[in-house]
C-alpha cells in the first residue's frame, strides 16, 4: 500500500526531488512502521529530538511527505567525545496506493514518535442502473 | 585458510565448508548497519568535571527507563512496547522489545549527583565527578 519513492538507509542523507536545501544540516531517513486496519492506515515514524511544532506533513495527490526539524543539540562548555548518532533533520516520502479521506487525517507527535492516522476513503458505491420498461 | 588443516588431520570438507560459511556470514554481517547498531544509540559529551550522555529513545516514556550508576558505568534499561493491534504490516523498521546497555564513562562519577531529563525522545543524563576526584590547583608559596 505504501510504497517508498526512495530506498535509502536511515543514516544516509536523503535528497528529495534532487533539490538542495538551504539549511546546512544532515538529513536522515527516519525509521517507520506502517500498518493497515480495515478502515485506516497508521504510520509511526521515529524522529527523536523533534518537537510537535517541528513536524511538517504534506499530502499531495498520493505523495505523502514527512519532515521533521530537530532542535540544535550543541551543548555549551561541553565537547563531544563519542558519537553513535548525528543531529539533523528527517525527511521521508511515501506514495500511497489507496484513497485517503483527507479531512480525517490525524497526526500527533509524542516522545519523538510521529503517529499519523490516515482513514481510508469510503469506496465508491456501486450504482445499480435500472432499466426503464417502455 | 584452506591449507590450514591439510597436513595434520587430512582434508575435512565439512570443516572447510563450515569455516567458509562462517567467514561469509562475518563478511555479509557488516553490510547490515542497522542490525549491528546497538539500541539505544548514545553520544558522550565531556565537560569540566562532568560528563553528559545523550541517547535516542523515541517512543519511550520517561517512566519506562531505568538508570543505574556504578563507579564509572551507566546502565540504561527499558522496554519499547510493540504494537499489539492485529493488522496488516507494510513496514516494520522500528526496533522494539527490551533493551539494556552499559556505557563506560571516562571517570568515576558521584551517584548522588546525577541529573536525567527526557525531551522529545531524547534522554540526557548529566553525571559529575565526585568532589574528592576533582583536580585542584595548587598554589606555590613564594
Amino acid at each position: 500500500m505504501a510504497q517508498e519513492l526512495q530506498t535509502t538507509d536511515r543514516k544516509v542523507p536523503s535528497k528529495l526531488d534532487g533539490s538542495e536545501r538551504t539549511r546546512s544540516r544532515q538529513v536522515f531517513v527516519p525509521r517507520a512502521d506502517i500498518y493497515e486496519t480495515t478502515d485506516q492506515v497508521v504510520l509511526l515514524v521515529d524522529m527523536p529530538g523533534v518537537a510537535s511544532d517541528g513536524v511538517d506533513i504534506t499530502l499531495e495527490k498520493r505523495t505523502l511527505a514527512i519532515r521533521g526539524y530537530a532542535a540544535d543539540q550543541q551543548r555549551e562548555s561541553y565537547r563531544q567525545i563519542y558519537a553513535e548518532y548525528g543531529a539533523g533533520d528527517y525527511e521521508r516520502v511515501f506514495t500511497l496506493s489507496e484513497d485517503i479521506d483527507r479531512d480525517g487525517i490525524e497526526a500527533s507527535q509524542k516522545d519523538g514518535v510521529l503517529r499519523l492516522v490516515l482513514p481510508k476513503a469510503a469506496p465508491a458505491k456501486a450504482r445499480k442502473i435500472e432499466l426503464k420498461t417502455a | 585458510m584452506l591449507l590450514s588443516d591439510f597436513g595434520r588431520i587430512g582434508f575435512d570438507p565439512f570443516l572447510e565448508m563450515r569455516r567458509m560459511q562462517q567467514e561469509m556470514n562475518q563478511r555479509l554481517g557488516g553490510l547490515r548497519t542497522d542490525a549491528a547498531q546497538e539500541f539505544p544509540p548514545v553520544n558522550l559529551w565531556l565537560g569540566e568535571d562532568s560528563v553528559a550522555v545523550t541517547a535516542e529513545l523515541p517512543g519511550i516514556a520517561p517512566d519506562d527507563v531505568d538508570l543505574t550508576v556504578r563507579e564509572n558505568t551507566l546502565t540504561l534499561k527499558g522496554e519499547r512496547k510493540a504494537q499489539d493491534e492485529t493488522s496488516v504490516w507494510h513496514r516494520r523498521e522500528r526496533p522494539n522489545g527490551r533493551f539494556s546497555r552499559t556505557i563506560q564513562l571516562p571517570f568515576r562519577v558521584d551517584p548522588e549527583q546525577v541529573e536525567a531529563r527526557v525531551a522529545n525522545g531524547l534522554l540526557e543524563v548529566e553525571l559529575h565527578r565526585p568532589e574528592a576526584d576533582r583536580q585542584r590547583k595548587i598554589q606555590i608559596k613564594g
